[in-house]
Protein backbone atom coordinates (compact mmCIF):
# COMPACT_ATOMS: atom_id res chain seq x y z
CA UNK A 1 0.00 0.00 0.00
CA UNK A 2 1.78 3.24 -1.22
CA UNK A 3 0.54 6.92 -1.19
CA UNK A 4 1.77 9.32 -4.14
CA UNK A 5 2.19 12.62 -3.40
CA UNK A 6 2.44 14.72 -6.28
CA UNK A 7 4.99 17.50 -6.20
CA UNK A 8 4.71 20.91 -8.48
CA UNK A 9 6.93 23.67 -9.35
CA UNK A 10 5.71 25.89 -6.02
CA UNK A 11 3.76 23.20 -4.16
CA UNK A 12 5.31 23.35 -0.36
CA UNK A 13 3.00 21.04 1.46
CA UNK A 14 4.45 18.05 0.08
CA UNK A 15 7.44 16.96 2.48
CA UNK A 16 4.52 17.42 5.41
CA UNK A 17 2.31 15.02 3.84
CA UNK A 18 5.62 12.85 3.46
CA UNK A 19 6.44 12.90 7.29
CA UNK A 20 2.64 12.48 8.50
CA UNK A 21 2.34 9.51 6.01
CA UNK A 22 5.85 8.07 6.92
CA UNK A 23 6.76 9.07 10.29
CA UNK A 24 2.94 9.83 12.14
CA UNK A 25 1.20 7.61 10.59
CA UNK A 26 3.29 4.73 9.15
CA UNK A 27 2.11 4.45 5.65
CA UNK A 28 4.74 3.78 2.89
CA UNK A 29 4.85 6.75 0.10
CA UNK A 30 6.63 8.26 -2.39
CA UNK A 31 6.67 11.76 -4.63
CA UNK A 32 5.85 12.19 -8.03
CA UNK A 33 7.32 15.22 -9.99
CA UNK A 34 5.02 16.99 -12.10
CA UNK A 35 6.50 15.83 -15.51
CA UNK A 36 6.69 12.20 -14.49
CA UNK A 37 3.54 10.74 -16.80
CA UNK A 38 2.71 7.66 -14.54
CA UNK A 39 1.31 7.04 -11.86
CA UNK A 40 1.45 3.36 -11.35
CA UNK A 41 2.56 1.46 -8.18
CA UNK A 42 0.46 4.01 -6.34
CA UNK A 43 -2.97 3.28 -4.25
CA UNK A 44 -4.01 6.69 -3.42
CA UNK A 45 -2.71 9.91 -4.51
CA UNK A 46 -2.54 13.43 -2.77
CA UNK A 47 -2.12 16.62 -4.01
CA UNK A 48 -1.01 18.72 -1.76
CA UNK A 49 -0.97 22.91 -0.99
CA UNK A 50 1.06 25.32 -2.49
CA UNK A 51 1.44 27.97 -5.35
CA UNK A 52 1.68 25.22 -8.44
CA UNK A 53 3.05 27.36 -11.13
CA UNK A 54 3.05 30.61 -9.35
CA UNK A 55 -0.82 30.34 -9.33
CA UNK A 56 -0.17 32.47 -12.31
CA UNK A 57 -3.70 32.90 -14.12
CA UNK A 58 -5.86 31.23 -11.77
CA UNK A 59 -5.06 29.23 -8.98
CA UNK A 60 -4.31 25.53 -10.03
CA UNK A 61 -5.00 27.16 -14.15
CA UNK A 62 -1.49 26.19 -15.31
CA UNK A 63 -1.02 22.72 -13.15
CA UNK A 64 -3.73 21.44 -14.64
CA UNK A 65 -2.14 20.81 -17.76
CA UNK A 66 1.36 19.64 -16.28
CA UNK A 67 1.98 16.27 -17.69
CA UNK A 68 1.30 13.72 -14.59
CA UNK A 69 -2.26 15.20 -14.70
CA UNK A 70 -3.10 12.82 -17.70
CA UNK A 71 -2.18 9.87 -15.19
CA UNK A 72 -3.84 11.70 -12.65
CA UNK A 73 -7.27 12.14 -14.15
CA UNK A 74 -7.28 8.29 -15.41
CA UNK A 75 -6.11 7.30 -12.03
CA UNK A 76 -9.23 9.16 -10.57
CA UNK A 77 -11.64 7.87 -13.50
CA UNK A 78 -10.47 4.63 -12.20
CA UNK A 79 -12.14 4.77 -9.34
CA UNK A 80 -8.33 5.56 -7.32
CA UNK A 81 -8.49 7.38 -4.19
CA UNK A 82 -7.50 11.25 -5.07
CA UNK A 83 -7.08 14.03 -1.92
CA UNK A 84 -6.68 17.36 -2.91
CA UNK A 85 -5.82 19.91 -0.10
CA UNK A 86 -5.65 23.88 -0.52
CA UNK A 87 -4.13 24.20 -3.50
CA UNK A 88 -4.38 20.68 -4.77
CA UNK A 89 -8.33 21.13 -4.49
CA UNK A 90 -7.76 24.27 -6.38
CA UNK A 91 -5.92 22.11 -9.38
CA UNK A 92 -8.61 19.29 -9.15
CA UNK A 93 -11.20 21.97 -9.35
CA UNK A 94 -9.79 22.88 -12.60
CA UNK A 95 -8.90 19.94 -13.99
CA UNK A 96 -12.69 19.10 -14.00
CA UNK A 97 -12.63 16.03 -10.91
CA UNK A 98 -14.58 18.17 -9.03
CA UNK A 99 -17.42 20.26 -9.25
CA UNK A 100 -16.88 24.19 -8.14
CA UNK A 101 -14.17 26.65 -8.51
CA UNK A 102 -12.59 28.33 -5.77
CA UNK A 103 -12.60 32.49 -5.69
CA UNK A 104 -10.62 35.41 -3.62
CA UNK A 105 -11.55 35.65 -0.15
CA UNK A 106 -14.91 37.72 0.59
CA UNK A 107 -12.17 39.77 3.06
CA UNK A 108 -9.42 40.14 -0.14
CA UNK A 109 -7.46 38.82 2.77
CA UNK A 110 -4.98 35.81 2.98
CA UNK A 111 -6.10 33.99 5.91
CA UNK A 112 -3.76 31.78 8.17
CA UNK A 113 -5.43 29.92 11.32
CA UNK A 114 -7.23 27.39 12.96
CA UNK A 115 -10.85 26.71 11.61
CA UNK A 116 -13.58 23.81 12.46
CA UNK A 117 -15.01 21.98 10.30
CA UNK A 118 -17.95 19.74 10.30
CA UNK A 119 -18.14 16.29 8.82
CA UNK A 120 -21.07 16.12 5.97
CA UNK A 121 -20.29 12.45 5.02
CA UNK A 122 -18.54 9.88 5.88
CA UNK A 123 -18.96 8.25 2.89
CA UNK A 124 -15.74 8.91 0.76
CA UNK A 125 -12.39 7.21 1.10
CA UNK A 126 -11.45 10.06 3.12
CA UNK A 127 -13.64 10.55 5.78
CA UNK A 128 -14.47 7.08 6.70
CA UNK A 129 -13.09 6.72 9.97
CA UNK A 130 -14.84 10.14 10.96
CA UNK A 131 -17.91 9.83 12.78
CA UNK A 132 -21.24 11.89 10.55
CA UNK A 133 -20.85 15.02 11.81
CA UNK A 134 -17.92 15.10 13.82
CA UNK A 135 -16.46 18.64 14.24
CA UNK A 136 -12.56 18.74 13.29
CA UNK A 137 -9.90 21.26 14.21
CA UNK A 138 -7.53 22.29 11.40
CA UNK A 139 -5.85 25.00 9.78
CA UNK A 140 -6.44 26.83 6.93
CA UNK A 141 -3.84 28.96 4.66
CA UNK A 142 -5.38 30.67 1.73
CA UNK A 143 -6.37 33.77 -0.16
CA UNK A 144 -8.55 31.91 -2.53
CA UNK A 145 -10.61 29.61 -0.67
CA UNK A 146 -14.11 30.87 -1.42
CA UNK A 147 -15.60 28.16 -2.94
CA UNK A 148 -18.47 28.20 -5.62
CA UNK A 149 -21.03 26.82 -7.72
CA UNK A 150 -23.30 27.54 -9.38
CA UNK A 151 -27.22 27.30 -7.74
CA UNK A 152 -28.30 24.23 -9.61
CA UNK A 153 -25.17 22.73 -8.97
CA UNK A 154 -25.18 23.52 -5.68
CA UNK A 155 -28.79 21.53 -5.62
CA UNK A 156 -27.58 18.56 -7.11
CA UNK A 157 -24.55 18.31 -4.39
CA UNK A 158 -26.77 18.52 -1.75
CA UNK A 159 -29.29 16.01 -2.98
CA UNK A 160 -26.01 13.89 -3.70
CA UNK A 161 -23.99 14.68 -0.24
CA UNK A 162 -21.34 15.58 -2.19
CA UNK A 163 -20.77 18.33 0.43
CA UNK A 164 -18.23 16.51 2.50
CA UNK A 165 -16.97 19.48 5.60
CA UNK A 166 -18.43 23.00 6.36
CA UNK A 167 -16.76 25.70 8.24
CA UNK A 168 -18.64 25.53 11.79
CA UNK A 169 -18.09 26.79 15.40
CA UNK A 170 -16.34 24.27 17.54
CA UNK A 171 -19.51 22.30 18.94
CA UNK A 172 -20.36 22.10 15.04
CA UNK A 173 -22.91 25.35 14.34
CA UNK A 174 -22.69 26.08 10.74
CA UNK A 175 -22.82 29.60 11.13
CA UNK A 176 -21.49 32.96 9.00
CA UNK A 177 -19.13 33.64 11.55
CA UNK A 178 -17.31 30.31 11.14
CA UNK A 179 -17.09 30.87 7.43
CA UNK A 180 -13.34 32.28 6.84
CA UNK A 181 -13.64 33.12 3.54
CA UNK A 182 -17.29 33.21 2.43
CA UNK A 183 -17.38 29.73 0.95
CA UNK A 184 -21.23 29.35 -0.38
CA UNK A 185 -23.26 27.75 1.81
CA UNK A 186 -19.88 27.26 4.45
CA UNK A 187 -18.87 24.77 2.15
CA UNK A 188 -14.80 23.66 3.08
CA UNK A 189 -14.66 20.29 0.94
CA UNK A 190 -16.46 18.65 -1.59
CA UNK A 191 -15.90 15.31 -3.18
CA UNK A 192 -16.88 13.84 -6.97
CA UNK A 193 -20.39 12.02 -8.09
CA UNK A 194 -18.02 8.58 -7.44
CA UNK A 195 -16.71 9.44 -3.84
CA UNK A 196 -13.46 8.52 -4.37
CA UNK A 197 -12.24 12.12 -5.22
CA UNK A 198 -12.17 14.87 -2.67
CA UNK A 199 -10.84 18.67 -1.95
CA UNK A 200 -10.65 20.42 1.11
CA UNK A 201 -8.98 24.07 1.66
CA UNK A 202 -7.81 22.77 5.18
CA UNK A 203 -4.73 21.21 5.80
CA UNK A 204 -5.21 17.81 7.17
CA UNK A 205 -1.24 17.32 7.45
CA UNK A 206 -0.56 20.16 9.47
CA UNK A 207 -2.81 18.70 12.27
CA UNK A 208 -1.72 15.61 12.75
CA UNK A 209 0.31 15.36 16.19
CA UNK A 210 -0.39 16.85 19.30
CA UNK A 211 2.69 19.25 18.95
CA UNK A 212 1.14 21.00 16.65
CA UNK A 213 -1.77 22.04 18.31
CA UNK A 214 -4.32 18.84 16.90
CA UNK A 215 -4.62 15.18 15.58
CA UNK A 216 -8.00 15.36 13.84
CA UNK A 217 -6.00 15.66 10.50
CA UNK A 218 -4.79 12.02 11.35
CA UNK A 219 -8.27 10.21 10.34
CA UNK A 220 -7.99 10.99 6.57
CA UNK A 221 -4.55 9.40 6.74
CA UNK A 222 -6.34 6.42 9.18
CA UNK A 223 -9.47 6.76 6.84
CA UNK A 224 -7.56 6.19 3.34
CA UNK A 225 -5.76 3.20 5.14
CA UNK A 226 -8.48 1.31 6.29
CA UNK A 227 -9.93 2.06 2.75
CA UNK A 228 -7.76 0.45 1.12
CA UNK A 229 -7.44 -2.58 3.29
CA UNK A 230 -10.89 -2.85 2.70
CA UNK A 231 -10.85 -2.60 -0.81
CA UNK A 232 -8.26 -5.62 -1.34
CA UNK A 233 -9.48 -7.79 1.28
CA UNK B 1 0.16 38.95 -37.71
CA UNK B 2 -3.43 39.75 -35.72
CA UNK B 3 -3.87 40.68 -32.33
CA UNK B 4 -6.39 39.67 -29.98
CA UNK B 5 -7.18 41.86 -26.90
CA UNK B 6 -9.10 39.42 -24.36
CA UNK B 7 -11.41 40.74 -21.39
CA UNK B 8 -12.00 37.75 -19.14
CA UNK B 9 -14.35 39.18 -15.72
CA UNK B 10 -16.31 37.44 -13.16
CA UNK B 11 -20.09 36.31 -13.81
CA UNK B 12 -22.48 38.34 -13.09
CA UNK B 13 -24.07 35.74 -10.49
CA UNK B 14 -20.50 35.65 -8.75
CA UNK B 15 -19.54 37.65 -5.97
CA UNK B 16 -16.74 40.51 -6.37
CA UNK B 17 -15.13 41.52 -3.55
CA UNK B 18 -12.53 43.66 -5.35
CA UNK B 19 -14.42 45.05 -7.62
CA UNK B 20 -17.10 46.48 -4.64
CA UNK B 21 -14.02 47.48 -2.76
CA UNK B 22 -12.95 49.22 -5.79
CA UNK B 23 -16.57 50.96 -5.95
CA UNK B 24 -16.92 52.08 -2.38
CA UNK B 25 -13.13 53.46 -2.84
CA UNK B 26 -14.76 55.50 -5.88
CA UNK B 27 -17.39 56.93 -3.65
CA UNK B 28 -15.53 58.31 -0.64
CA UNK B 29 -13.70 60.19 -3.16
CA UNK B 30 -16.70 61.58 -4.36
CA UNK B 31 -18.07 59.41 -7.51
CA UNK B 32 -21.14 58.68 -6.42
CA UNK B 33 -22.57 57.57 -9.72
CA UNK B 34 -20.70 54.20 -10.01
CA UNK B 35 -23.48 51.94 -10.56
CA UNK B 36 -21.30 48.79 -10.14
CA UNK B 37 -17.71 47.91 -10.54
CA UNK B 38 -16.03 44.45 -11.77
CA UNK B 39 -12.10 43.68 -11.72
CA UNK B 40 -10.96 41.34 -14.64
CA UNK B 41 -8.33 40.47 -16.04
CA UNK B 42 -6.68 41.71 -19.65
CA UNK B 43 -4.34 39.74 -22.21
CA UNK B 44 -2.76 40.63 -25.48
CA UNK B 45 -1.99 37.84 -27.74
CA UNK B 46 -0.02 37.97 -31.03
CA UNK B 47 -0.99 35.55 -33.38
CA UNK B 48 1.25 34.62 -36.66
CA UNK B 49 -2.36 33.86 -38.08
CA UNK B 50 -3.24 36.05 -40.91
CA UNK B 51 -6.80 35.34 -41.25
CA UNK B 52 -8.97 36.94 -38.97
CA UNK B 53 -11.61 34.32 -38.91
CA UNK B 54 -9.21 31.42 -38.34
CA UNK B 55 -7.44 33.43 -35.59
CA UNK B 56 -10.82 34.51 -33.92
CA UNK B 57 -12.14 30.28 -33.78
CA UNK B 58 -8.49 29.83 -31.95
CA UNK B 59 -8.97 32.73 -29.43
CA UNK B 60 -12.29 31.32 -28.61
CA UNK B 61 -11.20 27.89 -27.73
CA UNK B 62 -8.16 29.16 -25.66
CA UNK B 63 -10.32 31.28 -23.95
CA UNK B 64 -12.94 27.90 -23.31
CA UNK B 65 -9.95 25.75 -22.56
CA UNK B 66 -7.18 28.05 -20.55
CA UNK B 67 -7.46 31.97 -20.32
CA UNK B 68 -11.26 31.73 -18.39
CA UNK B 69 -12.89 29.09 -16.03
CA UNK B 70 -16.17 28.44 -17.37
CA UNK B 71 -17.72 27.99 -13.84
CA UNK B 72 -16.85 31.56 -12.85
CA UNK B 73 -15.84 33.89 -15.44
CA UNK B 74 -16.84 35.40 -18.72
CA UNK B 75 -14.63 36.31 -21.90
CA UNK B 76 -15.13 39.06 -24.74
CA UNK B 77 -12.20 40.00 -27.24
CA UNK B 78 -11.53 41.37 -30.27
CA UNK B 79 -9.41 40.51 -33.28
CA UNK B 80 -7.06 43.44 -35.35
CA UNK B 81 -4.70 43.04 -37.81
CA UNK B 82 -0.96 44.46 -36.43
CA UNK B 83 2.50 44.85 -38.74
CA UNK B 84 4.31 42.27 -37.72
Amino acid sequence: MKIGILVFPGTWSHQDFEHVCRDVVGIDCGLIWHKDTSVAGYDCLILPGGFAHGDYLRCGGIARFSPVMEAVVAFARSGGPVLGSCNGFQILCEAGLLPGALLRNTSLQYRCRWVHIRTESVSTPFTRAMRPGQVLKVPISHGEGRYYVPPQELAALEAQQQIIFRYATPDGQVTPEANPNGALDNIAGVCNAGRNVVGLMPHPERASEALLGSTDGRLFFTSVLESLAAATR
Amino acid sequence: MVEARIHVTLKKSVLDPQGDTVKSGLASLGFSGVEDCRIGKFMVLKLQESDPQKARAQVDEMCRKLLANPVIEEYVFEISEVAG
